[in-house]
């Protein structure tokens, strides 16, 4: 039984969120030592020292030697270090308790892994391996990503593992692969000093990757022109050379628009394209439909701004594009993705200094997360779960025989319907808040009631949580070491500061106690991350992702390594111990394990490869009955689904509760006024929160950020489509309508700001 | 111990994003008890996300110091004009009254007056302020004029500055375009207009009067 046991408020009244203290004087208490470490939030990364008292950390200094942000940090970064010796931590395991206050019991960290290692078994044995399901995240570092992954197939013999990747990095990924075949950012970021122009799709880069704003700037005080492609005007746009205020989900028809322009107007590299690459035809015979009529009907860019953009972007010597969630959590994810790499590849920028391509990763480990197992169809090294030869290799590497592999799972959301379907009985999760972070996430809470048991590894109570019959105490990042890998595609030391308190272990501890408990040790007994990393070179070896060549030593060294990082040169097979990793890729002349020098692309014959980027309308579009567009994002001060910001005092004082941003035009059809409550509301549910009236929005589309719970949490209204290929949820816009609300809400009287 | 002359603060506010991690940063110093000694404010958000960071200027003659009836505030050899001496501050306010940039706050529960001191714990022994040291943007940077001048070759520092018939010149600098640039997007309309809008957009202050407390109305270019 998975129904929250008493009352939600007396949840939250037991286990929070509650605000950490503001520790005053902090600064004055000197540390017995600093920390380098990173930061536990955004794909940046961003380096940090960690002051470190006794067995807490009391500060952070700034590490400026590091050279990705160079001491710059955001807020979430400066404040991160209270998200330990927190009053909500979770320092003993808990059981389902409806008789105690709070609905949760303490018991000891023994019983709960043997409660858990009994439930799971009993509903193995009556409904098969696969009755049982995991989820993980990108938050969590390599390591544990990858034993969690081979947890799920070797230990559990399930196939139903997948991870909150899925509503983040997944759109990226499947096009890069299919375009490149290989999914990682082309460039550092420091290539993009001395660019010309810089086109930013759908990424509020300011409040999503702070750090990367400077970057930016720097460019452009170089000469760069900067394309912003967004509805809504966020601080990068503000001082852009040309904005493109695109209508939600329509960025596949605003990137073939531009194509064809381009191609109108003899703006491509055909040298580039004919030597290099493969399909450009069908693109340019899909693209002849995008008039600039069309183009600029369909998207709701004016004309103008459209051919600027073409000219811009065609006619430049150099350039970058990024995109981030903005056009990727969409039904049409995929094929806004692949639009994007077309401009790239017609443009012919890409393998060189000041010349690139990327998306701007959203979580810690969006890009290590993806790579090494945990998504439902990959086994390590960015390997193929279907292909044999790739399981047989990871079956040699594991010890097992290779039809013991299960084969692919299903995606995240997936897994909930197969949950409602009675098909998943149980489920283990760690690292993931579905309750918040899914859309349509009322039916996410109706299937973690139903499920038969489930047990959560936390480090604080999070409102998925609160459905679990045993929750295990996990570890916070700075609890634990282990390697991460950042934006650009560079491998990172993650070093632990403190051990865990209580009864708390760190999460590959919790794992490999389970693995025990159900009496099936059997590549489950490391001793240290070090030695699961040791696994994870053997496993990525060979693969696109290959880490063969990283160490400990050399990550720490040289201050990261970018994959791919050989051990033996994949070309003549020598052994190459000083390899230096692959800050850019795609060189001229450079070798790859699968075009074995036939070009510099991943596929056999060496060649990118243009894709067809259709344009769908989005599911649940606007329309009679919810006219407007409801578009979701992220606030800078928050992360995720706020299970650990909503629980840092001055984070949640700089914006307390979300707010519903709408254009004076749409608020004054409304009679809206800024401050009031407003209702919004979709054919999922509705929600009120405080309006706020800017010119910085499209008047069609309103927006209200995602990071808060229950009441105020927008995922109540998402829709549940997915991209056919990515299975990623279509976060970025459906049909919604806005009205005054009828008064106050309730949730005023009874929940503080953060709860 | 002393800050170097050549090291020298240059704030450039079309980089601000708002994030507020100089706020937020600045709360973790022990020497004003955790409060922050930087304001950032949005000029107008209704219409526009513009956000100005606003750290003690520093003045050569700094105006603080001038109304101070109990010359509770000093300028340091370095430049550096410091929080008020609190044995001294009285708490009258007239600092916070009189300072063109709105900088210095009087803490009643403490009876003292505290402002930005460049993070003097940090300046005079070689590092940078925390608030230039973190600010993602980079609207707040620490440095050397040469260090600028390859870092921003568009920007140029300005540091005297007009509030009605007085002249101030600070010793932190506020960088301004050499050369034109493209005009703020500040309505969505805008950009969705077919044809571009030929009327100058200016943003509209919170409150016509106090005008003249933009300490960048009258920066000179």
């Amino acid at each position: 039984m998975s129904k929250l046991p008493v009352d939600e408020l007396a949840t939250i009244h037991a286990f929070g969120p509650h605000l950490s203290g503001r520790v005053r004087g902090s600064s004055s208490t000197e540390p017995d030592r600093l920390v380098k470490t990173h930061c536990c939030f955004c794909g940046q990364q961003c380096g940090i020292q960690l002051k470190v008292r006794q067995n807490e950390v009391i500060g952070f200094e700034p590490w400026e030697e590091f050279p990705f942000n160079r001491g710059m940090l955001c807020p979430k970064g400066v404040k991160r270090y209270l998200q330990g010796s927190h009053p909500d931590r979770l320092v003993n395991a808990l059981e389902r308790d409806p008789a105690a206050t709070g609905g949760f019991s303490s018991i000891p960290y023994a019983e709960a892994i043997a409660k858990t290692a009994q439930a799971i078994a009993r509903i193995q044995e009556r409904h098969g391996p696969g009755s049982v399901a995991v989820l993980g995240g990108a938050s969590l570092t390599t390591e544990k990503t990858y034993l969690l992954g081979k947890f799920a197939r070797v230990c559990l013999k399930t196939p139903f593992i997948d991870y909150n990747g899925r509503l983040c990095m997944v759109s990226a990924g499947a096009g890069n692969k299919k375009a490149f075949g290989i999914d990682r950012t082309t460039n550092p970021w420091s290539d993009m000093v001395g660019t010309e122009v810089i086109w930013v799709a759908g990424s509020n880069v300011a409040e999503c990757s702070p750090i990367t704003t400077d970057y930016i700037w720097q460019a452009r005080e170089h000469g760069a022109k900067v394309i912003v492609q967004d509805p809504r005007i966020t601080p990068i746009a503000r001082t852009c050379d040309v904005f493109v205020p695109v209508k939600p989900g329509r960025d596949a028809a605003m990137f073939a628009g531009v194509l064809q322009l381009m191609i109108d107007n003899g703006w491509i590299d055909r040298d580039f394209v004919d030597s290099q690459t493969v399909g450009f035809d069908a693109v340019a015979a899909y693209c002849a439909q995008w008039t600039l009529a069309r183009t600029s009907s369909v998207t709701g860019v004016p004309q103008r701004t459209i051919r600027q953009v073409a000219e811009l972007w065609g006619t430049a010597k150099s350039s970058f594009l990024f995109h981030a969630r903005g056009i990727e959590h969409h039904s049409n994810g995929v094929q806004n993705v692949l639009g994007a790499i077309n401009l790239v590849l017609a443009s012919g920028r890409i393998g060189k200094p000041k010349c690139g391509y990327g998306t701007i990763v959203g979580q810690a480990n969006g890009q290590g997360g993806r790579e090494h197992g945990q998504k439902c169809d990959q086994l390590p090294g960015l390997r193929d779960i279907s292909n044999p030869d790739h399981r047989r290799y990871i079956a040699g590497v594991w010890g097992v025989a290779e039809p013991e592999i299960p084969g692919p799972g299903v995606d995240a959301y997936e897994l909930f319907r197969k949950i409602d379907r009675g098909e998943i009985k149980a489920l283990l999760s760690i690292c993931f808040n579905p309750k918040i972070s899914l859309p349509d996430s009322e039916f996410v809470t109706r299937c973690l009631d139903k499920l038969e048991f489930f047990a959560a590894i936390d480090i604080f109570l999070s409102e998925t949580a609160r459905h679990a019959d045993v929750v295990l105490p996990g570890s916070l990042q700075e609890e634990d070491e282990g390697t991460v890998t950042q934006v650009e595609g560079r491998v990172i030391k993650i070093n632990k500061a403190v051990d865990c308190p209580g009864d708390a272990r760190q999460d590959w501890r919790v794992i490999q106690d389970l693995a025990q408990a159900l009496g099936r040790p059997h590549g489950f007994t490391f001793e240290s991350p070090r030695a699961i990393f040791e696994e994870l070179r053997v496993a990525s070896k060979g693969g696109i992702a290959d880490y063969s060549g990283i160490t400990y030593e050399k990550l720490e060294r040289q201050m990261g390594v970018f994959w791919p990082c050989y051990a033996t040169d994949p070309q003549t097979g020598a052994p190459t111990p000083q390899h230096e990793g692959t800050p850019r890729l795609f060189e001229p002349g450079s070798y790859n394990p699968i075009a074995k020098g036939a070009g510099r692309f991943y596929f056999p014959d060496g060649k990118a490869r243009f894709n067809v980027a259709d344009y769908r309308d989005p599911v649940d579009d606007a329309s009679d009955d919810y006219p407007i567009y409801l578009t979701t994002g992220r606030v800078v001060s928050q992360f995720l689904s706020g299970a650990q910001t909503r629980r840092i005092g001055p984070l949640v004082e700089q914006y307390p509760e979300p707010r519903l941003e709408l254009h004076p035009k749409l608020a004054d059809k409304l009679g809206i006024e800024d401050g009031a409550f407003a209702t919004c509301e979709t054919r999922r549910g509705s929600i009120t929160v405080r309006a706020q009236v800017v010119t910085t929005i499209r008047p069609d589309t309103v927006f209200i950020p995602y990071h808060w719970a229950g009441p105020k949490s927008v995922n109540r209204l998402t829709v549940a489509a997915q991209d056919p290929i990515s299975k990623i949820p279509q976060y970025k816009v459906c049909g919604c309508r806005v009205r005054r609300a009828d008064g106050v809400p309730d949730y005023v009287a009874t929940r503080e700001a953060q709860q | 111990m002393s800050v170097p002359a050549q090291l020298e603060f240059f704030v450039d506010p079309s980089r601000c994003i708002g994030c507020k991690a100089c706020m937020q940063a600045c709360t973790e110093c022990d020497t004003h008890k955790g409060e922050s000694m930087i304001h950032l404010e949005y000029v107008d958000r209704a219409h526009s996300v513009q956000t100005v960071p606003v750290v003690c200027m520093h003045c050569e003659q700094p105006t603080c110091a001038e109304v101070c009836p109990a010359d509770a505030i000093k300028r340091t050899g370095d430049g550096v004009v410091q929080s008020a001496r609190k044995p001294r501050c009285i708490a009258c306010g007239n600092c916070v009254m009189a300072c063109p940039f709105g900088v210095p706050e009087l803490y009643i529960d403490r009876q003292t007056m505290m402002k930005c001191d460049m993070c003097y714990d940090r300046t005079s022994v070689g590092k940078k302020p925390m608030c230039a040291t973190v600010c993602p943007s980079q609207a707040l940077f620490f440095g050397t004029r040469e260090e600028l001048a390859t870092l921003r070759p568009q920007s140029r520092p300005t540091s005297v500055f007009r509030f009605g018939d007085q002249t101030i010149t600070t010793r932190v600098k506020v960088l301004v375009p050499r050369g034109p640039t493209p005009p703020p997007q500040l309505d969505v309309t805008a950009a969705m207009a077919d044809q571009p809008q030929r009327r100058a957009l200016r943003l509209p202050m919170h409150d016509a009067a106090h005008d003249t407390l933009d300490p960048f109305a009258e920066v000179e270019i």
